[in-house]
C-alpha cells in the first residue's frame, strides 16, 4: 500500500524558492522535508508531512529537469519544454550559481581540474558545504571557465552575457576564474584572514589594471593573463631600491609630508627602507609564474604583516601608500612614473582592501 | 485537386548530439503529406542547422487535408549506416482550411520521439491555398469549425442552434497487428499516433459533413474520445453540438444582425441538402407565449418550412446487435412518457409541452454537449439522466462498418432521451459520454440533464451571446426559472417533495436540484459553492467473459444508489440543495469497480432549505448507543453549522417568514401525488437510474420518525457508521480556498487574472492485506482528499484563489493500483468583492467601456417604453403585456413564459445599446486579429528580458480567461502523444517518466498554439492519460490525448494599444521569430 507515481505539472511550472535553495544546497528529499517541517510551512496550509513530502519530491524532480538547461542558461530562456517567468528564469540562474563563500575560499587559486574535484569530499567536510553542493558550485566554477576561455572581449561582460548572471555576481566568476586561471596561492594560513570578497576585489583591480584588456581590448585570454610587457617593465621598478640616492631622497620626501600626521610616524620612518625594498621586489619579481602565484602571500608577509606589528590603522595605511606613491613621482632621476602609477594603484587598493583582521 | 499545402524547414535548435566523435549531428529534414515526401539538404555539423529550404508544395484533395497531419521528421545523416531519425512533428492543418482560423502556421515546434521525448526545435513555416470546389457531393467539410468549449465560444453568436452530431470509427490498433512482433517499439508508437491522428481527422471531417447537411458551419461542445479496446481494436468516437455561428464582426451593425430572421433563417435554411429536412428541427409553431398574439414572425415565410416528411430512424434499422455480447441491463422502463404526464396539466401547458416536444421529438436525439446557454435558451431543468450498459468487446470484423459499436451507443442514446421524456423534457442537456474498459469487457455511460428548452430561441437565431456579454442586474431576473418542474406535479415520474419556488413564488420547484450543466449565469445564488465528491470502491471476483459482465452489470445499480446516497449526506451537510456540473465516473479494473462523482453544491436561492440530517439507532432501547448517537448527531449538526458559515449560505427570509404555509403545502403534494409523506432517500434526487429495479429492497426504509424535513440516516452497523465517519472526515478547503468542477465558482464575481493550469497523476499501490470495500473505500477517500491536499498546498501562494473545474477521471491500470489524474485551473480573485454581486456581473465577461455601462438604465428605460407602446413591434414580437414589474396574479405558465419573453426581448434591446457604444473598440481588434503576430506586447516585454523568444501561452480548462478577452478562434487543438521508455529508473522512475512526459505534452501544446498566432488554449483537457509500467523489465509507456481551442485574446484593458501596438509589432516579431 504506498502512492507509486505522485506527479504535480502546472502549465506554468511552480517553484517555491525556499525547496529551491535546499536543492540547491544539496539537502536530500527527507532531510528537505524536515527542514520545512520545522520551518512552519505546514501551518499555512494545513498540510500534512505527506503533502510536504510529495511537494518537495515534485519540486526536486523539476530542479533536476530544469538542472541541464540551467548548464548553459541562454537556453532556458527559448526552451519550450518549462513556462517560466522571465523574473523567475533569472532568479533559477542568479541561485544556480551562487555559491557559499566558505567553499571558494578553499578551491580559490587552485586548478579546476579533476584532481581538485576528488579533493571535494575533504573541502565539503571541513566547510559543512555539502558534497553534492560543493559538486554542483566546483562544475558551475569550471563550466564558467571553459567557456570564457575560448572567448574575446572583456571577461565579466562574457560572462555576464553568457550566464545572464547580475554584474555582481559575473565579477565574483570573473575573480573566480582569474585566480584559477594565474593559480593564485590563497590557502596559505597567513592568507586565512582574508575572505573571497577581499580577493574579489583584489581580482578586479588586477583584471582592470594588469591585463593585456588594460590595453587592448580584442585579444583573446584579455582579462585572465596579465600583460606580459608590462612584467617586464616592472623590473625597471628596482631603481627605487637599488639606487640609494633614490631611496633615501624618496624616504626623506615621504617622512617629509607625513611628519606630524600620524602616530605611527616613528615606526614609518624606521620601516620605509624594509616596506618600499618589499614592493618593489615584488613588483620586480612578477615576470616568474611561481612568484605571481605567491603575489598575495607577498604583500602580506613583507608589507602588511610588519605594518600590522607596528600598530598601523588603516588611515595610516593610506597615508603612507598615497604619498609613498606620489612622493615618486617628485623624484626626477625616476623615469618609470607610468609604470609606477600602473603598478602602485593597483598595489595601494590590494593592500587598504586586505589590511584588516 | 482542390488545394495547395506548402512548407518550408526553417531551422532547428537544440539538436541532440547525434554523432559521438565530433559531438556534433548531420540533420536533415523529410517532410510528408499523404503519399509525398520531400528531404531538405544535409546540414552538417551543427546542433542549430540553419536549412531555409524551398517551399515544398503538396497538391491534394481537401479530404486529405482534412485528414492527414503534415508529418516532419528530423534524421541525422549518416554515410555508411542507416540515418538514424531524431523525432517527429505532427502538424494537423486543420484550423488553415478555415477561413477565419488561422492564414499561416509559424514558429518552432519541439522535435518529438516516443522513446526520447523532446529533443531540440525545429522551425517550420505551413501555408494553404484552398481552391473553391462546388461539388455538392464532397467527401470534406473544410470550412466548419470545431470548438471543444461547451458554449457558445465568445466573439460568435449562434444564429441557429441545430442539434447533436455523433460519429464513431474503427480500425485494428497497430499494437496489436501480427508485425508489431517484428517492428521496434519506435515504429510501433509512431504508427499508433499517426492512426489515431488520421483516424481523428477522418472523424472530424465525418462530423463535419453531418453538420453542413444540417446547415450549420461549426460543432460546438465537441468531445472526442479514444477506446483503446486493444485486440479487438481501436475506436475513436465523438459527439458535440451543430450549430450555426455568426462572427461578432464590427463591420455589420449589431442592430439588423439579431433581428433579421428572414436574413438568418433562410440562409440556413437553403443550406439544408432537401433529403435531410427530417432533421432540421422545426420550431415556428412552438412559440411558449401561447396567450400572446401571433407575432409578425409566426407570419414571415420563413416559419413556413411544413412538418418534416418522416425522421428516418436509424436506430431501428441497427439495433440488431448480436445478442450474446448484448448484457444491456438498461431495463426499457415504461416510465411516463412525456405526452401523458402533460394530460392532466392546465390545457395551455398541455398544449404548450405537446407542441414543444412534437418539435423536438422529430430529431432523433434532442441531445446538446453545451453545458452552458444564453439567458433565455434554458427554460425548465428536469435532473440528470443516465444510462450505463456492459457489453463484452469482440473484434471489430469489418472497420468500415462500425455497426456494433454504434448500435451500443444508439441504445443507450434511446435510453436517455426516454428518461428524459418521463421527466416531462423534450431535450437533454450538458450531454456526455464515457467508457471504461478492462480487457474485454467495457462500461459505457452516458449522462446528461434532462430540460425544456426554449424553442424560440432555437428558431430566431437570437441567441445573441455576443451581446448577452454585456450583462447587468435585471430588475426582475429569471433566476430561478429554471429550477421550476418540468415535469407534472400531479403526476411525477417520481416521488419528491415540492414547494412554491422561494424566489418568485409562483411555480412550483423540487427539493433538490441535480444536473450535469454548468450554473446559470443568472441563477440566484446564496452564498458560495464547494466541491462536493462521493467516492466508492466495490471488490469484485475476477472472472471471465459474460460471467464477470453479470457480476459488474450486478454491481453498478449498487454503486450508483450508494454514489447518489453519499452525494446527498454530502450536499445536507454543506447546507446546500443543488448539484452542478455532476459528472458520475464508473470506472472498471480486474478484481474492482471504482465510482467518484463529482460536483459542485450550491445553495439555489429559489429551492427550500435543505433540513438537517438525523441519525437514528435501530435499537433505540440501548442506553450507550443512544449516547453514541447523540454524540454523532452533535458532530453532524456542529459541522452543519459550520458550513453555513463557511460557504457564507444565509439565505433570504424574505419568503422563509411562513415555513408552515409551504411545509403545508408540501405535504399535501406528496401526499396527493405519491401517497407516501416521507419520501426515500433515492427518490428525492432527480437523478433517474437505469438499473432502478435493483433498489427495491433498499426503498423499505422506515423513516417516520423524526422531522418531516430532515434527512435521516440510520446507524444499523458499523458500515453506518463508517459512511458518517467519512461523511465528516471530508476536509474543507484552507482559508482563503475554494473549490469547484464547475466553470466558474458560484458566489465570486470578481476574479482576477492569475491563473495557473495544472494536471496532477497519483498511482496508489494496494496491498493484498486490506482489500475490504471499507477499507478500500478509506484508502481511495483518502487518495483523493490528500490530492486536493497537496493542490492547496501547492497553490497556497495564489491565495485568495479558486479550483475551477476540478476534473477527476479514475482508473484501475491493473489489478492493485489505482490511477487518479486530474486537471484543474486555480484562479485568482479580489477578496474584498466578494461579499457582493458587483453590479456589472463578471469582470471576465463584462466589457471595459464602463461608461457605455453607466449609459445602461438610461436607454434601457427608452427602449423598454417604446417596446411598450408597440406591442407589435416588428423586430421584437413582444407580447401584449410588457411591464416587467408587474406582478400577475395567476401563477399559470403560460403568464409566466410571456414575462420571460418580455424579459429576454429587453435584454435583447439592451444589449444592442451596449454593441452600439463598443463598434469602436470592436474595429479596433478586428484590424489586428488577422496578424498572426497578434500575441499582444507580454511576448515582445519577455523578449527584452534575458532574450526570451518564446510565446508565453496560457492554458485553460474554462472557456474564458479572466481579465482577458477572446478576440479570435484559430482551431482545434487535439493531439494525442505516446511515450515509451526503457530505461525507467535513469528517468527518476515511473514519476519522473510522466512528470517529464505530460511537462512535453504542455510544452507541445502550447508550440502549436503559439505557431498558429495563438496566446492561449481555452477549454483544455486530458481526455486520455493511460499509464502502463512494468518496473521489472524497466519499462513503461504512457498515452495521452489533451484538446483544446487555440486562441488570440487580448487583456481587456489593453485592447486598444495592443492594437495599435501590434501593427508595428509585427514586422519586427516576424523577423525575430525567423533569426532566433
Amino acid at each position: 500500500m504506498a502512492v507509486e507515481l505522485d506527479v504535480f505539472v502546472g502549465n506554468t511550472t511552480i517553484m517555491d524558492e525556499e525547496v529551491y535553495q535546499l536543492w540547491l544546497d544539496g539537502y536530500t528529499v527527507n532531510d528537505a522535508v524536515k527542514v520545512r517541517m520545522e520551518g512552519g510551512v505546514m501551518d499555512e496550509c494545513e498540510a500534512s508531512a505527506d503533502v510536504l513530502l510529495s511537494d518537495t519530491m515534485d519540486q526536486y524532480r523539476t530542479f533536476q529537469m530544469c538542472e541541464r538547461l540551467l548548464h548553459s542558461p541562454a537556453k532556458l530562456a527559448n526552451q519550450l519544454l518549462f513556462q517560466i517567468p522571465p523574473h523567475r528564469q533569472t532568479v533559477l540562474i542568479e541561485r544556480y550559481y551562487a555559491f557559499d563563500d566558505a567553499f571558494v575560499r578553499e578551491v580559490l587559486g587552485k586548478k579546476l581540474s579533476k584532481g581538485t574535484k576528488k579533493d571535494l569530499d575533504d573541502i565539503s567536510a571541513k566547510t559543512s558545504v555539502t558534497l553534492k553542493s560543493c559538486r554542483r558550485q566546483f562544475d558551475n566554477f569550471k563550466r564558467v571557465f571553459k567557456v570564457v576561455e575560448e572567448l574575446k572581449g572583456p571577461l565579466v561582460e562574457n560572462i555576464r552575457q553568457h550566464f545572464l548572471l547580475s554584474d555582481k555576481l559575473a565579477r565574483d566568476y570573473a575573480a573566480i576564474v582569474f585566480f584559477a586561471n594565474n593559480r593564485f596561492e590563497t590557502g596559505k594560513r597567513k592568507l586565512q584572514y582574508l575572505t573571497f570578497q577581499d580577493f574579489a576585489f583584489c581580482a578586479g583591480q588586477l583584471i582592470n589594471n594588469w591585463t593585456v584588456g588594460a590595453v587592448d581590448n580584442m585579444v583573446e585570454d584579455m582579462d585572465v593573463d596579465l600583460d606580459k610587457e608590462f612584467l617586464q617593465e616592472l623590473k625597471e621598478l628596482k631603481i627605487l631600491i637599488t639606487d640609494k640616492d633614490l631611496l633615501d631622497q624618496h624616504k626623506s620626501l615621504v617622512c617629509t609630508a607625513l611628519r606630524g600626521k600620524t602616530k605611527a610616524f616613528n615606526e614609518m620612518e624606521a620601516n620605509f627602507k624594509n616596506l618600499s625594498r618589499g614592493l618593489v621586489n615584488i613588483a620586480a619579481k612578477l615576470t616568474n609564474t611561481k612568484d605571481v602565484r605567491d603575489f598575495f602571500i607577498d604583500l602580506v608577509e613583507k608589507f602588511i604583516e610588519p605594518c600590522r606589528s607596528d600598530r598601523w590603522t588603516a588611515a595610516d595605511m593610506k597615508l603612507y601608500l598615497t604619498h609613498y606613491t606620489n612622493s615618486a613621482h617628485i623624484l626626477d632621476t625616476f623615469k618609470h612614473q607610468v609604470v609606477w602609477d600602473r603598478y602602485m594603484g593597483v598595489i595601494k587598493s590590494c593592500i587598504f582592501k586586505m589590511y584588516h583582521d | 485537386m482542390p488545394g495547395k499545402l506548402k512548407a518550408k524547414i526553417v531551422a532547428g535548435r537544440h539538436l541532440p548530439v547525434m554523432d559521438r566523435a565530433s559531438d556534433l549531428t548531420d540533420a536533415f529534414v523529410e517532410v510528408k503529406f499523404g503519399n509525398t515526401t520531400f528531404k531538405t539538404d544535409v546540414c552538417p555539423k551543427s546542433l542549430n542547422p540553419q536549412w531555409n529550404s524551398e517551399w515544398f508544395k503538396f497538391e491534394v484533395d481537401d479530404e486529405d487535408l482534412q485528414d492527414e497531419p503534415l508529418q516532419i521528421t528530423v534524421l541525422d545523416h549518416d554515410t555508411y549506416s542507416a540515418n538514424d531519425a531524431i523525432g517527429k512533428v505532427y502538424i494537423d492543418i486543420d484550423p488553415l482550411l478555415c477561413t477565419e482560423a488561422a492564414s499561416v502556421i509559424s514558429g518552432w515546434f519541439p522535435i518529438y520521439d516516443t522513446i526520447h521525448g523532446i529533443r531540440g526545435e525545429i522551425n517550420v513555416l505551413v501555408k494553404v491555398e484552398l481552391f473553391n470546389d462546388l461539388n455538392r457531393f464532397r467527401q470534406s467539410s473544410c470550412g466548419v469549425k470545431f470548438f471543444c468549449t461547451t458554449s457558445i465560444p465568445r466573439c460568435y453568436r449562434a444564429a441557429m442552434v441545430h442539434g447533436f452530431v455523433e460519429e464513431l470509427v474503427v480500425n485494428e490498433d497497430p499494437e496489436y497487428q501480427w508485425i508489431d512482433r517484428i517492428r521496434t517499439p519506435r515504429a510501433s508508437n509512431e504508427a499508433r499516433q499517426r492512426l489515431i491522428s488520421l483516424m481523428s481527422g477522418e472523424l472530424q471531417r465525418k462530423i463535419g459533413l453531418k453538420v453542413l447537411e444540417m446547415g450549420g458551419n461549426a460543432v460546438v461542445g465537441y468531445l472526442q474520445c479514444f477506446d483503446l479496446e486493444g485486440e479487438s481494436g481501436l475506436v475513436v468516437r465523438a459527439i458535440g453540438t451543430a450549430c450555426t455561428l455568426d462572427k461578432l464582426s464590427s463591420g455589420s451593425a449589431p442592430n439588423t444582425n439579431t433581428h433579421v430572421h428572414p436574413n438568418t433563417a433562410p440562409a440556413s435554411n437553403a443550406c439544408n441538402s432537401p433529403s435531410k429536412d427530417g432533421k432540421e428541427p422545426v420550431f415556428g409553431e412552438d412559440l411558449p407565449s401561447s396567450s400572446g398574439p401571433p407575432t409578425p414572425f409566426r407570419a414571415l415565410p420563413t416559419s413556413s418550412s411544413s412538418p418534416p416528411p418522416f425522421s428516418p430512424s436509424k436506430p431501428c434499422s441497427r439495433q440488431s446487435s448480436s445478442s450474446d455480447t448484448d448484457l444491456s441491463l438498461t431495463p426499457k422502463t415504461g416510465m411516463g412518457s412525456g405526452g401523458s404526464a402533460g394530460k392532466e396539466a392546465g390545457p395551455l401547458k398541455t398544449l404548450l409541452r405537446q407542441q414543444t416536444q412534437t418539435a423536438l421529438e422529430q430529431r432523433e436525439f434532442p441531445f446538446f454537449t453545451l453545458t452552458s446557454f444564453p439567458p433565455g435558451f434554458l427554460v425548465h431543468v428536469g435532473g440528470v439522466v443516465s444510462a450505463r450498459s456492459v457489453k463484452l468487446l469482440d473484434r471489430i470484423h469489418n472497420p468500415d462498418e462500425p455497426e456494433t459499436r454504434d448500435a451500443w451507443w444508439e441504445e443507450i442514446r434511446q435510453e436517455i432521451k426516454s428518461h428524459a421524456k418521463a421527466l416531462g423534457c423534450h431535450a437533454v442537456i450538458g450531454y456526455s459520454e464515457s467508457t471504461s474498459i478492462c480487457e474485454e469487457v467495457c462500461i459505457l455511460s452516458a449522462s446528461g440533464t434532462a430540460a425544456i428548452l426554449n424553442p424560440r430561441y432555437m428558431r430566431e437565431g437570437c441567441l445573441d451571446i455576443g451581446s448577452t456579454d454585456h450583462r447587468f442586474e435585471e430588475p426582475s431576473p429569471p433566476s430561478c426559472g429554471f429550477c421550476h418542474i418540468p415535469y407534472d406535479e400531479l403526476n411525477m415520474p417520481f416521488p419528491a417533495q415540492l414547494t412554491y419556488c422561494y424566489h418568485c413564488r409562483r411555480q412550483k420547484v423540487p427539493d433538490v436540484l441535480f444536473t450535469t450543466i454548468d450554473l446559470p449565469p443568472e441563477a440566484a445564488v446564496t452564498g458560495k459553492g464547494c466541491l462536493i465528491q462521493a467516492r466508492l470502491c466495490r471488490l469484485k471476483k475476477k472472472a471471465q467473459g459474460e460471467v464477470n459482465a453479470t457480476a459488474i452489470s450486478n454491481l453498478l445499480p449498487f454503486m450508483e444508489y450508494e454514489l447518489h446516497t453519499q452525494l446527498m449526506n454530502k450536499l445536507k451537510l454543506r447546507n446546500m440543495n443543488a448539484l452542478f456540473g455532476l459528472h458520475i465516473q464508473i470506472s472498471v479494473g480486474e478484481n474492482m469497480l471504482l465510482g467518484l462523482a463529482s460536483a459542485t453544491g450550491v445553495y439555489l436561492t429559489a429551492l427550500p432549505a435543505p433540513g438537517g440530517i438525523q441519525i437514528a439507532g435501530k435499537t433505540p432501547g440501548d442506553l450507550s448507543n443512544e449516547h453514541h448517537i447523540l454524540t454523532i448527531q452533535k458532530r453532524i449538526n456542529d459541522a452543519i453549522a459550520k458550513n453555513k458559515e463557511l460557504y457564507q449560505i444565509n439565505p433570504p427570509k424574505l419568503f422563509a417568514l411562513d415555513p408552515e404555509v409551504f411545509c403545508g403545502i408540501n405535504m399535501e403534494l406528496t401526499e396527493e401525488g405519491v401517497g407516501s409523506p416521507i419520501p426515500e432517500p433515492r427518490q428525492r434526487s432527480r437523478l433517474f437510474r437505469s438499473h432502478s429495479e435493483s433498489s427495491d429492497e433498499l426503498s423499505e426504509l422506515d423513516l417516520s420518525h423524526g422531522k418531516k424535513d430532515a434527512f435521516v440516516l440510520e446507524i444499523d452497523d458499523t458500515d453506518a457508521v463508517e459512511d458518517i465517519h467519512s461523511l465528516l472526515t471530508d476536509a474543507h478547503p484552507p482559508t482563503g480556498f475554494y473549490s469547484c468542477n464547475t466553470e466558474i465558482m458560484p458566489g465570486i464575481y470578481n476574479w482576477t487574472s492569475g491563473i495557473q493550469m495544472f494536471t496532477s497523476v497519483r498511482v496508489f499501490r494496494l496491498s493484498n492485506a486490506n482489500l475490504t470495500n471499507q477499507g478500500l473505500n478509506k484508502i481511495f477517500t483518502d487518495l483523493c482528499e490528500n490530492l486536493l491536499k497537496s493542490f492547496y498546498f501547492k497553490l497556497r501562494s495564489m491565495i485568495p484563489c479558486c479550483l475551477c473545474h476540478l476534473n477527476f477521471t479514475v482508473a484501475v491500470p491493473e489489478e492493485e493500483l489505482i490511477q487518479v489524474t486530474v486537471t484543474a485551473v486555480a484562479m485568482t480573485f479580489d477578496k474584498d468583492q466578494t461579499q457582493e454581486k458587483p453590479a456589472d456581473k463578471p469582470i471576465t465577461k463584462g466589457s471595459s467601456e464602463t461608461e457605455e455601462q453607466l449609459q445602461f438604465p438610461l436607454e434601457l428605460c427608452a427602449d423598454t417604453s417604446s417596446a411598450n407602446t408597440q406591442p407589435s413591434s416588428k423586430i421584437s414580437g413582444v407580447p401584449e403585456s410588457t411591464n416587467v414589474s408587474s406582478r400577475a396574479a395567476s401563477v399559470d405558465y403560460g403568464s409566466f413564459a410571456d414575462r420571460c419573453s418580455t424579459w429576454l426581448e429587453l435584454l435583447r434591446l439592451k444589449a444592442h445599446t451596449i454593441r452600439r457604444g463598443s463598434v469602436k473598440t470592436i474595429s479596433s481588434l478586428e484590424r489586428c486579429s488577422p496578424l498572426p503576430e497578434g500575441r499582444s506586447r507580454s511576448l515582445r516585454s519577455s523578449r527584452s528580458f534575458g532574450g526570451s523568444s518564446v510565446t508565453v501561452v496560457k492554458m485553460t480548462p474554462l472557456s474564458f480567461l479572466p481579465g482577458i478577452r477572446i478576440i479570435k478562434y484559430l482551431g482545434i487543438i487535439n493531439m494525442f502523444f505516446i511515450r515509451e521508455t526503457t530505461s525507467l529508473r535513469e528517468e527518476g522512475g515511473v514519476s519522473g517518466f510522466l512528470h517529464s512526459f505530460i511537462a512535453e505534452v504542455f510544452a507541445m501544446v502550447r508550440a502549436h498554439v503559439a505557431a498558429l498566432g495563438g496566446n492561449a488554449v481555452v477549454s483544455y483537457s486530458m481526455k486520455e492519460c493511460v499509464l502502463m509500467e512494468n518496473p521489472n523489465k524497466n519499462q513503461a509507456q504512457c498515452l495521452i490525448n489533451v484538446s483544446g481551442d487555440a486562441v488570440i485574446c487580448v487583456r481587456e484593458t489593453d485592447q486598444e494599444t495592443t492594437a495599435s501596438m501590434t501593427n508595428i509589432g509585427q514586422t519586427c516579431s516576424s523577423g525575430t521569430d525567423g533569426a532566433t
